[in-house]
């Protein structure tokens, strides 16, 4: 399980690998980065229900279909090679979410529209200081009215649901952490599209003044489904990460096969070749531990803290070097706008720093196995 | 052929109660580690998969699993398998003539005689097949001159497995004869080759006018090329991570002792490659020994490290999934040798890290008695040994990522006039 896929899951990536090739060209992906929103709503629509994407991990209890992170993973791998603009990794955020911190009641009045994609939704937790920890949370919740500012959330200025992270007032860390849940046009909500380095990712600043919100599971008492949520997040992340490489150098490999100088295919050359092999190792290796913390999730496994800070770091590392390899390969016209590596490269860039960096995960994986040779 | 060979094929509960029923019926400590491998040779248990004439059963290789579970379960010793004799086994049974088969192939699995390999030559390294020895006919013999390297063994062997230029008109793969050379004869001086490390696991080996009888020779001249192929192709198989060391039983008793001895004769080469992969095993116990875990730039180094080892045994996992479910081999079958380089590059920056000015000393003077300090002069080792980083690049490169070889400038030209290494005269 954690070191092969089976033939369905093969055969659904296959499916999946055609569907988003015919729905999302560079050609589509150039015209919805330069749009506010960042996709197109009946697009996406039509592309969820079709493949019943966001309900893929959402149990059948609550409209779903009840899958592991295992078939996500192949999901957001997918999304990463093919750049798909929509809010499906911010949706999924939400609803892992949901799935960590709700009631029962909760679960069945908030996912099925989640599932079925009549609402796109996102997880606002980081605020201005960028941090992911619990302790840079510092939004308030004071009888279910939030206060205070939200930052670098994924499509926060178009989802249609914001599962917030907040706590109460004079608590620190993880201590007094709660979800709540907010519409996207509730009153004393200020949302403000952030320019953005990588146009295909959306973030927004959101600015809460008195808003009204409805707690989402037991008040003061999220500390450990943020950590939860979070692992989880970071190992959706990776393995969209590692989709994206594999396109890069896949695509870096084609362009050196092709272009010929001095008289001869410039992938005949030894410094290419050597740079060629080196990028799948990297990028080979990536998959491996991005696969591995997403079976690791599905098996409940004890290591999971390690297991995904591993993950994310090793993407990180790879997907960036892939992608300045890629832009080296290319030459002169993989600095150009018109040439597609600058899209990868952005998302890579991206991808590196969202939800913390390498170093900060290499730090949290020592301190996970810290930990457990300490117990 | 006899009746027995049209009946039914054999299964994993026919095999197992077949030899169970001969070890129980035959194993005996007492004897000689000679004399019991004669039976296993006369019975064909000690080779399975080798073919009946050539003291095998000729089973399928994948019943030797269930053979060597029924050794280990009434704790009878095997056949020698230990080192190069089991390429030069592989090589005699798929090239060799009848007259090679019976000369060679029993006293191999006695472990009577040991054998090395002799490829390399100082002016030919990752380029073996540029092989400059000579191989002169006179008269009805070959006479050999030249010089071989890194010879593991060298010094113990019998026998040799040559590989020679006897065409120089040829170009170059075509111009090369594989022999079976005596090593005990006056032509053939075995000098070791000391390491940076200290050790001296390797030999050089030099030939002057050392003679071949011309039944000693495996293949046409012209044909050496394609049977060292496969012989490199056993030694690679062998190291693919997934082979285990031979370990000898701590049983007292005649036979186990003599197989002891045979075995910490044939590992003696070995012993430092541990430290030659980086010893990732010792690097969480040595930053806690060492209080160096706390020092936040050595923890980032640390964590490099320990991801990339796990990637890499997750990657090796992966291959080894897809080859069990037999599907086609992907690309991360192709990628372990050269992980392993990386992670102990690493590996060996992190030591150093750990170890602080202790890294200055060697020996019972720096720390786990000389341990640490064989690393860090070993780990250069193993981007070179088996076929250096730039040739795993030019694999990957060329026959994973399909990319276009380098043009040729030494193989449409007789070998005499490829421009090559000079040897300075001995």
């Amino acid at each position: 399980m954690r070191f092969s896929f089976s033939a369905e899951q093969e055969e659904f990536r296959g499916t999946l690998r055609r569907a988003l090739e015919a729905r999302s060209p560079t050609k589509e992906v150039r015209r919805l980065m330069a749009t506010d929103e960042g996709f197109d709503r009946d697009g996406w629509k039509r592309l969820n229900q079709e493949l019943g994407l966001t309900g893929l991990l959402i149990p059948e209890a609550y409209g779903g279909q009840g899958f592991g992170f295992g078939e996500l993973g192949i999901v957001l791998e997918e999304m990463g090679r093919s750049l798909l603009c929509a809010p499906f990794l911010s949706t999924t955020l939400a609803a892992i979410a949901i799935l960590n911190a709700g009631s029962e009641e909760q679960k069945k009045a908030l996912l099925p529209a989640l599932a079925d994609g009549t609402k796109t939704a996102t997880l606002a937790f980081q605020e201005g200081n960028g941090s992911i920890d619990a302790a840079g949370i510092a939004m308030t919740a004071t009888a279910n009215k939030l206060d205070g500012t939200k930052s670098f959330v994924l499509d926060g200025h178009t989802a249609d649901l914001i599962v917030v992270v907040a706590r109460k007032k004079g608590t620190t860390g993880s201590d007094g952490l709660s979800f709540f849940t907010v519409a996207g046009d509730a009153p004393g909500l200020t949302r403000r599209k952030l320019k953005t380095m990588d146009e295909t990712r959306k973030l927004a600043q959101l600015t809460f003044k008195s808003v009204e919100a409805q707690p989402l599971g037991i008040d003061g008492a999220g500390g450990p489904a943020f950590a939860k949520t979070l692992q989880q997040a970071i190992v959706c992340l990776a393995n969209e990460m590692v989709g994206g490489a594999e396109r890069l150098r896949e695509d870096a490999l084609e362009y050196v096969k092709m272009r010929m100088q001095f008289g001869r295919s410039i992938a005949s050359f030894q410094t290419t070749k050597n740079k060629a092999a080196d990028m799948l190792v990297d990028v080979e290796l990536a998959k491996s531990a991005a696969y591995y913390a997403a079976a690791a999730l599905d098996e409940g496994d004890k290591d999971m803290p390690a297991l995904a800070s591993l993950a994310k770091a090793q993407a990180a590392e790879a997907y960036l070097q892939t992608a300045i390899h890629a832009v080296q390969m290319h030459g002169g016209i993989g600095f150009t706008w018109d040439n597609d590596t600058h899209l990868w490269f952005k998302r890579a860039k991206s991808s590196e720093i969202l939800f913390g960096d390498a170093n900060e995960h290499r730090e949290k994986m020592m301190q996970a196995w810290g930990q457990q040779a300490a117990e | 052929m006899t009746m027995t060979d049209t009946t039914t094929a054999p299964t994993e509960e026919s095999v197992r109660a077949e030899v169970r029923a001969w070890l129980e019926a035959n194993w005996n400590p007492n004897y000689g580690l000679v004399e019991w491998r004669e039976k296993l040779c006369d019975s064909g248990w000690g080779a399975p998969h080798w073919p009946k004439e050539w003291y095998g059963r000729d089973l399928p290789v994948k019943f030797n699993a269930v053979v060597d579970e029924e050794f280990a379960r009434i704790g009878a010793v095997g056949v020698a398998k230990a080192g190069i004799r089991t390429l030069a086994a592989a090589t005699i049974l798929a090239h060799g003539t009848d007259l090679h088969k019976q000369k060679f192939l029993k006293r191999i699995l006695t472990g009577e005689d040991t054998w090395c390999q002799l490829f390399s030559e100082p002016g030919s390294g990752s380029d073996m097949a540029g092989a400059v020895t000579r191989a002169d006919k006179r008269g009805n013999k070959w006479v050999i001159n030249g010089q071989k390297v890194w010879t593991t063994s060298a010094h113990k062997a019998h026998w040799g497995l040559l590989l020679a230029r006897a065409d120089w008109d040829a170009v170059k793969h075509k111009g090369l004869a594989y022999f079976i050379l005596d090593m005990k004869q006056p032509g053939v001086q075995v000098h070791p080759l000391k390491q940076m490390n200290g050790h001296a696991s390797f030999n050089q080996v030099f030939f002057t006018d050392a003679i071949v009888e011309p039944e000693m020779m495996i293949c046409d001249v012209g044909d050496g090329w394609t049977v060292a192929t496969t012989t490199l192709m056993h030694e690679r198989r062998g190291a693919d991570g997934l082979r285990s060391w031979a370990t000898a039983s701590q049983k007292p008793g005649r036979i186990y002792e003599e197989e002891r001895a045979e075995i910490a004769t044939t590992m003696e080469p070995y012993k430092w490659y541990p430290q030659r992969a980086g010893r990732v095993d010792l690097v969480m116990q040595r930053a806690r020994e060492t209080g160096k875990i706390n020092d936040p730039v050595v923890r980032q180094e640390v964590a490099k490290l320990l991801i990339m080892a796990k990637s890499a045994e997750w990657t090796a996992r992966r291959a080894r999934a897809a080859q069990e479910q037999g599907k086609p081999q992907g690309p991360e079958g192709s990628l372990g040798k050269l992980v392993a380089s990386n992670v102990a590059r690493q590996a060996a920056r992190v030591h150093t890290y750990i170890t602080g000015a202790d890294a200055l000393l060697s020996g019972e003077d720096s720390p786990m008695g000389g341990v640490i300090a064989e690393i860090l002069v070993s780990v250069p080792a193993c981007s070179i040994a088996g076929g250096t980083d730039e040739i795993q690049r030019n694999i990957i490169s060329e026959r994973v990522l399909k990319m276009p070889r380098e043009t040729s400038v030494d193989t449409n030209k007789p070998f005499k006039d490829v421009p090559r290494n000079v040897v300075a005269p001995r």
